[in-house]
Order: C-alpha cells, then structure tokens, then sequence
C-alpha cells in the first residue's frame, strides 16, 4: 500500500473526523462493535448502516473486558466498507510495548485516528480471572502516542521511522466524582497529546453544560475537539442497566420519570426522542465540536436518530476506489 | 493490607497535613544522601530499612512499594492502591457517590487524593503529569531512590499546557 496521507489514512475514507475537525463541521461519531467470532461480515453490515452519516467510527476495543475480534482487525474492515475507523486501544491488556507496537500497527495500516483510555476492569467482563495490566493509565498512553509521532521516539528513547500519523482521542466523563476535576484531568490528556476527546453519554445536560464551562475557562475548548456522547435508551431493562450496570453513566431522575412514565410500548420512541433533543441541545453549548453517537447494538436506528437531529447523509465515506487495505 | 493483594483504594490514616510536614522533612539534602548511600553499602541494612519503609507506609497510606512515591503529588492518598494503578487520576467509572468502580464501598483514592489536596491547597499537584512507572524499582525503598537522586522528574514541573512536555525523564 502507498503511505497513507495525512487526511486520507485507511483506504477509501478520505475525509474522516480529521478533515470534520480541520474544515469545522459539527462532528459526528458513532460506534461500531467487533463481533464475538471471526466473521468480517459483522463489522461491514454495520459500517454500511453509518456509512455517509458519520465521519468516523470508533471500533471499540474488547468493550467492557469482554472478548471480541481485536479492535486493529475491526478498524481496517470497517475501512474496507467506507467507514473512517478510530481505532480504540486500552490500558488493560496490553503493556508499553504492546501497546507501542499496536500503535505502529495502526500507522502503517493508515489507520487514521486512535482513541487512548483506560478500559474497564476485567471484572466486569467474561474473564474476570484475566490479569489486568494496567501499565500505562490513558494519560501515559497518549503521551506515548503523541511521542512516537511527533518526536518519532518510543517510551525507551529509541527511534522510530516512518512515524504514524494518526489524530489522537482520549475520553472524559464529565459527571464522574471528583467533578469539578474533570476538566482539569481533560486539560492534562491535552497536554499529552489529545487532539480530540469523546465523553460519557450525556443524558444530563446542565450538568454537561458546567464542565463545559469549565472547559473553557482553562482554554482548552480551543485546543481539542470535545465530542459529547449521546446515546438512546430503548426500553425500561436498558434504562436500569445503564443506571445501575454501567460504570460513570448518571441518568437524572427526570429522565428516568420520563422514560417510565410513558406506556411501555412508548419507550423506545421516547429514549430516541430524548436522544434526539439532547443532540440539539448539546450543538448549542459553546465550544462542543460534535457528538458521539453510541447505540450499542441499534447501530440500524442511527441514521434516523442524525436525521431527525437535522444531519444529513452527506459526510465522507465513499466506498474504496481500489489499493491498500481497502481494496481487500 | 499487605502488597501482594489486589490493589484497593486505600483512606490513608493520617492527615494530609501530617504528609505534607513529612514530605518536608524527608526532602532530599546531603546528609540523607550520605545516609542512603550507607544503607544501600550494607545489604541487611538495606533490607532492614525497606523492610521499616513497608510497614510504616502499608500502614498509614496502603503503600505497594512501587520504589517510586507518588505520595508528594497525590494529597498524600497512594495511587498504587486504585486497581487500575493510575498515577494521573481518576478513571471514568467512578460511582456517584464516588464509591471506586471495582470496589462498591470504598471510596475511590483518587476522590479521597482530590478532596485531602484541595483541602491542604495543593490541587494544582493533581495537574502534574506523572510519568510512566519504572517496575523495576518495585519493591525498593522509594526513600532511599529518593534521596539518591533516582526518581526525579517522576512527574512534570507545570501542567504542561503551555509547552508539551517530554514524556521520558528529563
Ligand atoms: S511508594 Fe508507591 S506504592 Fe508506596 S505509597 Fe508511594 S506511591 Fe504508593
């Protein structure tokens, strides 16, 4: 494959969150989860669903200590399919070097935008008996990234040639204790190296707009690109699973008296509607860049929750035009 | 506790202030220089001394003995102790009550570092950026590294905002 070029990374996805950020669109993310076995197919289905409706697509690296196809594999078959991949990297498996080389990996594949965190416990996943690693904490990570591409340097010191040039992500969860260091802990991904950043779901949006606030009186809202997370909940179960299941998510008790006091066969339409107008309300907060959608398994129902936010199929995402890792 | 458990976020037993006088008391001069090298020059010694490193800071902070003590920058709460081991603060899935992710029930060590540093005036410490852990250290004396000279520049002199700083030790 020919060298991947700064805005154009994997193969036949030119434009990306990359050209979103630089041309300052209203970004748009959304999720893509690798299956549980070997078939490529999983990974292209929903790429199509999001193809042209979003700019990228994070591929989620084993979510939630769970076991799934490597989040490296998922990000090039979802590049194959017109999708721009982020390609997630965690904390917990892997080692400096490991992590390292994966990075590598991702900057000679084109890969072009990682997002560097923590990752969740192996407790809470289906090897909970795993060793959780935990070598570097998401702030060294992307420190680390932003060292081998800039500096062309690893953690050793030793250089590295050619250098990947991959845009870096990290997370933030705005409503997480201690809160009013949370964008204070931002800040210090960004002078690591974070030129994007992708929060928690935002159901509570006053709440969002204060660390906003505070995003911006550190400055920082011009030196990254934050992303608030949204994300529908479709029914009465999932609304008690985010609540109580999934850790760093808070769900304002008005929104669980909406959810619950609609008929039950109300709720899914509800959740979307709430999604819908959250979107809305977040893009009038000053300095958000864009959202991340993340619909855990409705991946179909994204396209009709950007457009009754009032996007377009519009965006960057053309099916591969042959060469490198597209052309599979 | 002892440091061959999992890690748990661990409520340190003495006051921040209290880690702070120390802090300053066992600030690096010649004499401690002196002094370590003369530990270090005698293997007992040296296993004694550790050995009173590890009791005294197992008791009062939930000390790991990571050889490298993040203790000055962190409100005097031991990040060792968070089971994800983060020396840059608190992950994503802290509890609303601010209950550790991992461990319902005790409080995250990082809501305990925030609280104990922002009470003492030091929370601009938290801002540092704390440089990746040298493992091979683990299980030293991080008093007799300190003095010696071995861990400087385990974390940033700013914030790093205004220039980027280098993430290998200066
Ligand atoms: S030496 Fe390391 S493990 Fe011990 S208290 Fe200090 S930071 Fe924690």
């Amino acid at each position: 494959m020919t060298a991947p070029g700064p805005t154009g990374g994997a193969a036949g996805t030119a434009g990306g969150l990359r050209a979103a950020l630089a041309e300052r669109r209203f970004a748009v993310t959304a999720e893509i989860g690798p299956p549980r076995g070997a078939d490529p197919a999983a990974v292209a289905e929903k790429a199509a669903l999001l193809r042209g409706w979003v700019d990228a697509a994070n591929v989620t690296d084993n979510q939630g200590a769970h076991v799934r196809m490597a989040s490296l594999a998922g990000s090039l078959l979802a590049a194959r399919a017109g999708v721009a991949p982020v390609m997630q990297l965690t904390c917990r498996d892997r080692n400096r070097i490991a992590l390292q080389s994966d990075l590598l990996a991702a900057g000679a594949l084109g890969i072009p935008h990682v997002l560097l965190l923590t990752g969740d416990h192996p407790c809470f996943g289906d090897h909970p008996d795993a060793a959780p690693v935990f070598d570097l904490d998401s702030v060294q990570l992307v420190w680390a990234a932003r060292t081998l591409r800039d500096e062309g340097r690893l953690l050793s010191g030793r250089t590295v040639a050619p250098r990947p040039e991959f845009l870096i992500g990290a997370v933030e969860n705005p409503f997480a204790p201690p809160v009013r260091f949370r964008a204070a802990r931002l800040g210090k991904k960004i002078a690591a190296g974070a030129e994007f950043a992708q929060t928690q779901f935002v159901f509570d949006v006053p709440g969002f707009d204060r660390f906003m606030a505070a995003v911006r009186d550190r400055g920082l809202d011009g030196r990254c690109a934050v992303l608030a997370g949204v994300g529908p909940i479709r029914s009465l179960a999932a609304l008690e699973f985010v609540r109580t299941k999934v850790p760093g998510v808070y769900v304002p008790d008005e929104v669980v008296r909406r959810l619950r006091g609609v008929p039950r066969d109300r709720v899914a339409a509800e959740g979307v509607r709430l999604c819908v107008e959250t979107i809305e309300a977040l893009r009038a907060i000053p300095g958000v860049a864009g959202v991340h959608v993340m619909a855990f398994g409705y991946e179909r129902g994204v396209p009709e929750i950007l457009e009754r936010a009032g996007f377009r199929r519009d965006r960057a995402g053309r099916l591969p035009v042959g060469g490198g890792v597209g052309a599979g | 506790m002892s440091a061959s458990e999992q890690p748990h976020p661990t409520r340190p037993s003495i006051a921040a202030s209290t880690g702070y006088r120390l802090g300053r008391v066992l600030a690096p001069n010649r004499a401690y220089r002196w002094l370590a090298g003369r530990i270090e020059a005698r293997p007992r010694l040296r296993r004694w001394f550790t050995a009173a490193e590890r009791h005294s800071k197992q008791r009062l902070f939930g000390c790991r003995m990571c050889g490298q003590c993040a203790l000055p920058a962190t409100g005097y709460a031991c990040p060792m102790s968070c089971p994800k081991q983060l020396r840059n603060g608190p992950c994503g899935g802290v509890s609303a009550n601010g209950d550790c992710e991992v461990y319902p029930g005790r409080r995250c060590v990082w809501v305990i570092a925030y609280e104990r540093a922002e009470r003492a005036g030091h929370s601009a410490d938290l801002t540092l950026l704390q440089r990746p852990v040298d493992h091979r250290l683990a299980g030293s004396s991080s008093w007799l590294n300190y003095w010696q000279g071995r861990d400087e520049g385990l974390w940033t002199s700013d914030d790093g905002l205004a220039h980027p700083a280098p993430v290998h030790r200066p």
